[in-house]
């Protein structure tokens, strides 16, 4: 089982390396328009043939998995259904101190998160067939997301915590490189540079954690991590450390700034890597080493505030934005930080099944999302408008998404977020009160920001026009028509599941039963905020409902300011400290050496005053020498 | 087969002298190629014939009596220290002079070229499989006269001073190492490293130790180099020619850092232990000071010289440590950074060659349009130089926090984990300053670099040509301007349109190195297997 796990995980990396170096031929200034229509046909097939491999071996394996021995009561949440579990070790790498084992397995919990990257990563890469169609740079592209589709699997797979940390950087340079994807303009470079190092900079408490967690336990190796008997002050270090990483990489507060910015990139990168997938990582991470994160309280509690404050505050920020995609990117903050909610309230289970909801209907939002901009030309919802009669498909998948975003039955998110509300509202800490109340008000505006931009792009005036020539960021020009075929496809298997993932959810992989009380407040509260937008834009429908938030809409669509204070605390200052650097370099460090020189020069000049040539000096100088001499012998002799 | 080793050092020996004898050869560069790639043939079969069971062990020795009055001897040998660095130097040599057949550098004398670089590989080599301390010392000088040539006939334009000052500040460094050498030979009564090491320092007094280890640290620490140390370094970078920085920041620098691995840590434990907190503070200082200097410079070779101080701030650092772990990182760190510093300098080297400038402001953007296989190689390089997990850059920097978090029973351990957070800062801010070049140079739109034509009088001109988005520093005289005009070859770099992408002959110096940086970035054992029982050895650890 364990060679198909890596089957599963090395057939991407194969597509991504026959991707970047297929594509290269035939080279130079011989090279058609024709080669490159023929490279990017090469490209797309090594990326889907790789795709379904691995999503057909996934299938298996989740099968073999599945007839395993049931469970003991009491152990994970994946123990019912998914009881099997495979690990393979491919050789110890002895460094001195803590062996690296090379090691994979795969178990429930791996197997749930593993079907959704290989769904969504094969949605997407069918997706971008059509939407990236005539870009000469399409074969790197198609690349970088099988690359990125490994990495994200060997994250998944992980037996070990270092095998795990070098997919999770893996995964963070393809983000780099695929938000950076148009990079003639300034500001697409801009934003992806600041992913990384945003990301980067998490990453760093991540491997102290992992060292902490490593040299304490003897091992890198989960297993032996889990088992492992460490004192309760490691236990809080190391998982507060391991939090940095993921506030990172799933962008919660304080390092959430990266994500809109994130954006930039084309928008199929926005649904399967700042969507579906990699911001995940962060909740897969805890979900795994769970049991360590029970045993260290403080942390759970450090998790539940900042789970707090960023759900409410992106969910306000996405009610004030007038880019499509980054009212989807600061939902995307928002549910990540249900989902961290979920795991500081004790329950990995409803933060798991809100993953994988999550994970269609936001796919299914950014894809839908991508035919609307394709069609319309702009990220702008102040460009759109109307749009129902002229793309019905995608009408209908992105009704879907909103339904299931906003958490009304029976789409999948409304089973998954109640089941992260009754999990909270039944929990127990100090922050408790604080979590619960962020979480139902989050609710509301979830509601009101789904409710706008649904309303804002399919129905009233239209406002599409045709723009003369597309701006780098925007594939296509307005041409009249629904997305091509390819495009569709996609947008239909995400909509099914984003539709049913719930239920089957709650039925087949028994990850939750509904809590009707907390249901029924839920989905009062999200009507109430939905309703109130309704009316508002029935009133007028051509000015946007965000005049709602009245004096505190600006600061909301400028996120709070926070991006502004990070530039006046940390990067003009590094900035200005690097000049600093730079000056003392010259004067100070490189003055000394150069200043030591100078001296031994001068030196040298005054002895050589005494090499005048003059005979009778030296003469005398002799003389003076010998008498001194002769002085201390008979004095000290 | 002890006969290997001496073969290592006479195959390019006897290739320079030849080049001394005979009067004319027909091709000078093929027959550079040809003597090196024999050195490197011979150092493939020195590895073939290393015996992988021992790699802790002293292996094909050779030991005779040199200079029998001062007890001097021609040992050599090598363990699984020595062995990845002397194929490594075999290996980065012969790709130099591969990308030496097309890409000469300014300053003709082709045929002294080549034999400076053959007598300058003798020393590289001798100096990694010296066992006599004196020996080593005698290596590690052979080294510098080459050096000082290579910079001041075939360098840029400020090449002299860049020489002069390359030359006195490493032979200060080496007096002061020579001191201590000789003070291990007083108290010790020795000088094979093999019998001195086997002591763990035993029958030399600590205090004698510990101003042996000053010495001899100091003297190293000028070539690794260690900030405050380093000044040197930029300028003989900048200056250098592509092979003379390659080979500089792949081989030169792992002398110093050899140094400690087989002499200052094995000889003087105790002296070390007394002196590993400095050492380590002065590494992360280095680590952070470095990236700082990188983030502001505008010359492109100028910022990757500076990188040198920060990554060799991460192998100083896995020393200071005192672990097995820690030296390992040292160790890999060396391997991997004159990998990937080594190819970088060549990108870097191939870029000025095409621009006629390493200025960032006068590079403008978009190399990814103009040249998009030079910045796919740069991009590529630099990702691995700042330490993505999977390439190999990752590993030693990696070991090296690791060591740090747990080190060595007699250090304090607080100390060490602090300079461990301090380097992980470092870490971050090494990606921010690869990352903001990457967005200067390879993204956004190629500009128009200054062209040759008129000569333009005011600063304002040259701002213009310039274009508004870049931002230029004001040129206040006209000599400036003329100057800037004249770097800019006529003809091909206007308009972005007919620079001349990668050649084969740099493909063929390139590729070796970006697969070897794989190669160690996905299977770390392959050089982790080698130098851990060495370094076990060293410490007394049985595994």
């Amino acid at each position: 089982m364990i060679a198909v796990t890596t089957l599963i995980v090395l057939l991407p990396l194969a597509a991504a390396a026959a991707g970047l170096l297929g594509s290269r031929w035939p080279r130079g200034a011989s090279r058609t328009e024709r080669d490159n229509a023929f490279a990017s046909r090469r490209a797309a097939w090594f990326a889907i043939v790789a795709g379904t491999g691995s999503l057909l071996l996934t299938v298996w394996l989740a099968y073999e998995l599945s007839s395993g021995r049931a469970g003991a009561p009491g152990g994970p949440f994946w123990g019912g259904v998914l009881p099997g579990k495979a690990e393979g070790t491919l050789t110890l790498i002895e460094t001195g101190s803590v062996p690296i084992s090379v090691t994979l397995r795969a178990d429930g919990l791996s197997m749930l998160v593993g079907i959704l990257v290989v769904v969504v990563a094969l949605a997407v890469q069918v997706y971008s067939v059509g939407y990236m169609r005539g870009d000469p740079r399409y074969p790197s592209y198609s690349a970088f997301i099988s690359l990125f589709t490994s990495a994200m699997l060997l994250v998944v797979y992980a037996g070990d915590l270092i095998v795990l940390y070098v997919g999770w950087e893996i995964m963070g340079l393809c983000s780099y490189l695929l938000i950076g994807h148009w990079w003639e303009d300034r500001a697409n470079s801009r934003a992806a540079v600041k992913a990384f190092l945003v990301t980067r900079l998490g990453d760093v408490g991540f491997l102290f954690g992992i060292f902490t967690l490593g040299v304490a336990a003897g091992s890198f190796r989960i297993d032996d991590v889990l088992s492992a008997d460490l004192p309760r002050s490691t236990l809080i270090t190391a998982t507060l450390l391991l939090l940095a990483g993921v506030a990172g990489k799933s962008a919660q507060v304080p390092l959430q700034t990266w994500l809109p910015d994130a954006m930039a990139g084309p928008t199929p990168i926005s649904a399967l890597i700042h969507a579906a997938t990699m911001v995940a990582a962060g909740i897969f991470i805890v979900a795994r080493l769970y049991p360590l994160f029970l045993g260290a309280q403080p942390t759970l509690d450090v998790l539940a505030v900042i789970a707090a404050i960023g759900m409410l505050g992106a969910a306000l920020a996405a009610l004030a934005q007038d880019d499509l995609k980054r009212v989807l990117a600061y939902s995307t903050i928002s549910q990540l930080a249900y989902m961290a909610g979920a795991l500081a309230a004790g329950s990995d289970k409803a933060a798991i099944f809100h993953l994988l909801t999550h994970g269609a209907f936001k796919a299914l939002l950014f894809l839908c999302a991508g035919a609307v901009i394709h069609h319309v030309g702009s990220n702008l919802m102040s460009h759109m408008g109307g749009l129902r009669a002229g793309l019905p498909v995608t009408f209908a998948g992105m009704t879907i998404g909103f339904a299931a975003l906003m958490g009304l039955p029976p789409a999948s998110g409304f089973f998954s977020k109640d089941a992260v509300i009754a999990a909270i509202e039944h929990s127990h800490g100090p922050a408790q009160p604080f979590l619960y109340g962020s979480a139902l008000l989050t609710v509301g505006v979830t509601g009101a920001y789904a409710a706008r931009a649904w309303l804002r792009t399919f129905f009233g005036p239209a406002r599409v026009e045709a723009l003369p020539e597309p701006p780098p960021g925007t594939a296509h020009v307005f041409d009249g028509r629904e997305a091509p075929r390819s495009m569709l496809w996609p947008i239909g298997l995400l909509a099914v599941l984003a539709l049913l993932l719930g239920i089957a959810g709650l039925g087949i992989a028994g990850l939750g039963d509904v809590d009707w009380s907390s249901a029924v407040v839920s989905l009062v509260v999200a009507l109430l905020g939905a309703g109130i937008v309704y009316a508002l834009w029935r009133s007028s429908p051509h000015i946007d409902p965000a005049r709602l938030l009245g004096p505190f809409r600006v600061p909301c669509e400028r996120a709070f300011y926070v991006d502004a204070v990070y530039a006046a605390l940390f990067a003009r200052p590094v900035f200005r400290l690097a000049r600093g650097v730079v000056r003392t370099d010259e004067k100070v460090v490189d003055g000394a050496v150069r200043g030591s020189g100078r001296l031994t020069v001068g030196l040298s000049g005054l002895v050589r005053l005494a090499q005048n040539g003059n005979a009778q000096l030296y003469v005398t100088g002799l003389l003076a020498g010998v008498l001194l001499i002769a002085v201390a012998a008979v004095v000290f002799g | 087969m002890s006969w290997l080793l001496i073969a290592l050092l006479a195959v390019p020996l006897i290739g320079a002298a030849v080049l001394l004898i005979a009067p004319a050869l027909g091709r000078v560069s093929a027959y550079g190629i040809a003597v090196s790639g024999v050195t490197l043939a011979v150092a493939v079969a020195v590895a073939v014939a290393f015996d992988y069971g021992h790699p802790g062990r002293m292996q094909l020795q050779t030991n005779r009596p040199w200079i029998p009055g001062l007890d001097l001897r021609f040992h050599l040998g090598l363990d699984g220290i020595s062995l990845p660095l002397a194929v490594l130097t075999a290996l980065l040599t012969f790709l130099c002079f591969v990308y030496l057949a097309r890409h000469r550098p300014e300053g003709g004398r082709q045929r002294a070229l080549v034999f400076t670089l053959l007598v300058l590989e003798v020393g590289m080599i001798g100096t990694f499989l010296a066992l006599d301390l004196l020996l080593f010392f005698v290596f590690f000088e052979v080294v510098l006269i080459p050096m000082y040539f290579v910079i001041a006939v075939w360098g840029g334009r400020d090449r002299r001073r860049a020489a002069v000052k390359f030359i006195l500040y490493t032979l200060l460094g080496s007096a002061v190492l020579l001191l201590g050498l000789l003070a291990v030979w007083a108290q010790a009564g020795t000088l094979d490293m093999v019998d001195l090491a086997a002591r763990h320092g035993s029958g030399i007094p600590r205090s004698a130790q510990i101003v042996a280890f000053l010495a001899i640290g100091v003297g190293l620490a000028v070539k690794t180099p260690m900030w405050p140390l380093h000044t040197w370094l930029p300028d003989a970078h900048t200056e250098a020619p592509t092979v003379g920085s390659v080979l500089l920041a792949g081989v030169l620098l792992k002398m110093g850092s050899y140094g400690f691995a087989r002499i200052a840590i094995p000889v003087l434990p105790e002296g070390a232990a007394a002196l590993a907190p400095w050492l380590g503070a002065f590494a992360v200082v280095g680590i952070v000071y470095g990236s700082l200097a990188c983030l502001a410079q505008r010359d492109l070779k100028r910022m990757i010289a500076y990188s040198s101080v920060g990554h060799m701030g991460f192998v100083l650092l896995g020393f200071a440590t005192l672990t097995p772990v820690g030296m390992n990182a040292a160790l890999f760190g060396n391997v991997a950074h004159g990998l990937i510093t080594g190819l970088l300098f060549f990108i870097a080297g191939a870029i000025k060659e095409r621009y006629g400038t390493a200025d960032m402001a006068r590079l403008g953007g978009g190399m990814l349009r103009r040249l998009p296989y030079i910045g796919s190689l740069l991009t590529f390089a630099c990702i691995a130089s700042l330490g993505l997990p999977g390439l190999a850059g990752f590993w030693g920097e990696m070991l090296a926090l690791l060591g740090a978090y747990k080190p060595a029973a007699v250090l304090s351990r607080p100390l060490f984990v602090t300079f461990m957070a301090v380097g992980g800062v470092g870490t971050a801010l090494t990606a921010a300053y690869f990352l903001v070049m990457l967005s200067r140079v390879t993204h956004g739109r190629p500009i128009d670099t200054v062209p040759a034509g008129p000569l333009m009088a005011s600063a304002e001109e040259v701002r213009e040509f310039l274009g508004p988005d870049e931002p230029v520093e004001p040129v206040a005289t006209g000599a400036a301007v003329e100057e800037a005009a004249e770097e800019a070859p006529t003809g091909d770099v206007p308009g972005g349109g007919r620079l001349v992408d990668v050649t084969v002959y740099e493909l063929a110096a390139w590729v070796p190195l970006v697969a070897l940086t794989i190669l160690f970035g996905v299977w770390p054992k392959a050089l982790l297997a080698v130098t851990t029982p060495a370094v076990q050895a060293i410490f007394g650890v049985t595994s």
